[in-house]
């Protein structure tokens, strides 16, 4: 592989890794607050991109077709629907069971996620055939020499970079962040000091969603076939970037998140590996929880009996 | 003799087993295949219930096991030719013990594992083994192995159920076995009496892998098709749901459970695009409601469901 196959690689591999850490950051922003893996994160992923499939055109009427306004709104709302969604998803199935051993939630996660999954995958609804994505923007190539690089593949880590800092601002900076941290921290302390623990819980999940929203429209503006599957193999992979980084951890979830992205992508280049694609998180995985349980920037927890 | 009873059941299955299989010939086929089903998912069920409902560790990876088990087992009778039908229990073996091989691959790593990443861990296993059945050309990558002899009969199926049923629930029953409840009611207090939680995660992993080997087994030969996408993580969720529905840590009620969950199918057939969003549905209604399964008619409670 010579230099510049290498660039273009790291480059790719840059585009779905800010992907992968997206998708992470709502992982670990509800794991931090409840402990527990959302399993549904990724079908509400594919409900972003499914929602934004049905806004394309209405906000394309109104104004006019692959305008960056019309394409903000698009991300805006479907954002906001999966915030509602998710949110929703916590009231129905999550919040009755908080009180229950965590197996018990993590359960209801899974059925949740196949709910959804099977639910959109029935003819009534959104059918299991892949559907062709719309191009919410222009889009350019940038030639450097060889080198190609696309305006999704700027896009999208901008973008990663962007709500990375948002996200920062609003954990530490803001009075719901610090609440936020404090439910982490301890659930019945807070809610002795005063903090709507129920309602902090239901934003973390909105925002979560939201997150997941976002990555789902990036995740189709690079890859655009959507099906009501197609969240599951970037949901499992961001989840063990979440784990990898330190579940819990925001920085962590991007590191985590680039980690898994240009593994898969060098190893995608590289012939006798790249069938073996599926297998490489998985494998990172196992490693990461052997050497280092709590992750690359986690800090290891002494249970309390 | 404290298991003489377990005992007599256990030859009294087998027995009925072996005689069923030999009247088995005007059976219809159709009808004898679902019955051969049921007897797969029971095995399946009860090795999955000793990991996941007495030991209390949450295993994803079920349908890999199975898998492991059943190509080699498939992939032995194919190079064997012949001579294959008198060895049959022999390759049925192998495949159990290749499987259970592999599960203490698993087990090992899981020691410091709890709850959820115990899961997400299995569930990995299940997948990597899926990802290198679709990369092996000597058995079929993923166009799957085809042409495994029909050796699959009802004296097989239910002689194993019944001696998978046996041996699992004398295991927990015996005093080693009470470790397993040790460690599914809290592996810290469990640990801190003296109890070696490490080996009996192990051990649970290791037997429930090796019954999920040799189901694999019956199922190759039943199918006479492998594919990898035959074991893929849903496959997985199928055999929890059984459990889950039959009531973690009850053997009667999980083996009902695999029973009704195998047949209902069948006779919904024409509503087969809906299985999936029942099983789903069934999933969280149950642990909203009946977090001890759908079959757990005694009103005893225990104090953690999971």
């Amino acid at each position: 592989m010579d230099l510049q196959q290498t660039i273009q690689q790291l480059i790719n591999g840059l585009g779905l890794g800010s992907i992968y850490a997206l998708i992470a950051l709502g992982y670990t922003m509800v794991y931090g607050v409840l402990r527990f893996i959302n399993f549904a994160h990724s079908d509400v992923l594919m409900l972003g991109a499914f929602a934004a499939l049905f806004l394309a055109p209405l906000v394309e009427k109104a104004f006019g077709p692959q305008s960056v306004f019309g394409a903000i709104m698009i991300i805006v709302f479907a954002a906001g629907i999966c915030a509602c969604i998710g949110m929703l998803i916590e009231f129905l199935a999550y919040r009755p069971l908080r009180k229950r051993p965590k197996l018990t939630v993590l359960i209801t996660a899974i059925g949740v996620s196949l709910f959804i999954e099977f639910t959109c995958q029935n003819k009534a609804v959104f059918g299991a055939a892949t559907r062709s994505f719309p191009k919410l923007l222009p889009e350019k190539q940038f030639h450097f020499g060889n080198l190609v690089i696309g305006s999704t593949d700027i896009l999208v880590p901008l973008v990663t970079l962007l709500l990375l800092g948002v996200m920062w601002v609003i954990v530490q900076k803001t009075r719901v962040g610090t609440a936020m941290r404090a439910v982490s921290f301890n659930q019945q302390a807070a809610s002795l000091m005063g903090v709507p623990v129920n309602r902090i819980i239901s934003f973390t999940f909105g925002l979560g969603s939201a997150l997941a929203a976002i990555a789902g429209i990036l995740y189709s503006m690079k890859a655009p076939g959507i099906e009501p599957l197609m969240g599951v193999q970037p949901g499992l992979r961001a989840f063990i970037a979440a784990v990898v980084g330190g579940i819990g951890n925001l920085p962590g979830a991007v590191i985590g998140g680039l980690l898994i992205g240009l593994l898969e992508t060098f190893a995608g280049g590289i012939p006798g590996l790249s069938s073996y694609r599926d297998a490489i998180a998985f494998g990172i995985l196992i490693l990461i929880l052997l050497f280092k349980p709590a992750g690359l920037l986690g800090r290891a927890t002494i249970e309390k009996v | 003799m404290p298991f003489s009873g377990a005992k007599r059941w256990l030859f009294i299955g087998i027995a009925i087993a072996v005689l069923a299989s030999l009247s088995s010939g005007g059976m219809n086929r159709y009808y004898l295949g679902i019955t051969i089903d049921v007897g797969i998912a029971i095995i399946l069920a009860v090795s999955l219930n000793l990991i996941n409902g007495h030991t209390g560790q949450f295993s994803l990876g079920h349908a890999g096991f199975m898998a492991v088990g059943g190509y080699f087992a498939a992939w032995l009778s194919l190079q064997m030719g012949e001579n294959a039908k008198m060895l049959f229990p022999l390759s049925l073996l192998a495949g159990g013990i290749l499987a259970a091989v592999v599960g203490l691959v698993v087990g090992i790593p899981s020691l410091r594992l709890r709850g959820d990443y115990l899961a997400i861990v299995t569930l990995g296993f299940g997948e990597i083994i899926r990802v290198i059945a679709q990369n092996t050309e000597a058995i079929g990558a993923a166009s799957g192995l085809k042409g495994i002899p029909k050796f699959t009969n009802l004296g097989w199926t239910f002689g194993l159920a019944a001696v998978t049923i046996y041996a699992i629930t004398s295991l927990v029953n015996s005093t080693y076995g009470r470790g397993f409840l040790a460690v599914h009611d809290d592996e810290i207090a469990a640990e801190s009496s003296g109890i070696n939680t490490v080996r009996y995660k192990v051990t649970a992993f290791v037997t429930g892998a090796f019954f999920a080997g040799i189901a694999g087994g019956l199922y190759a030969h039943h199918k006479q098709f492998l594919s990898p996408t035959g074991f893929d993580w849903l496959k997985s969720v199928e055999i929890v749901v059984m459990v889950i529905l039959g009531g973690m840590g009850r053997t009667v009620g999980v083996i009902a459970a695999a029973i009704l969950l195998t047949v209902l199918p069948e006779l919904l057939r024409d509503f087969a695009e809906y299985r999936m969003i029942v099983y789903a549905l069934l999933i969280i209604f149950l642990m909203l409601v009946r977090p001890g399964g759908l079959f757990t008619l005694n009103l005893k409670r225990r104090s953690s469901a999971a």
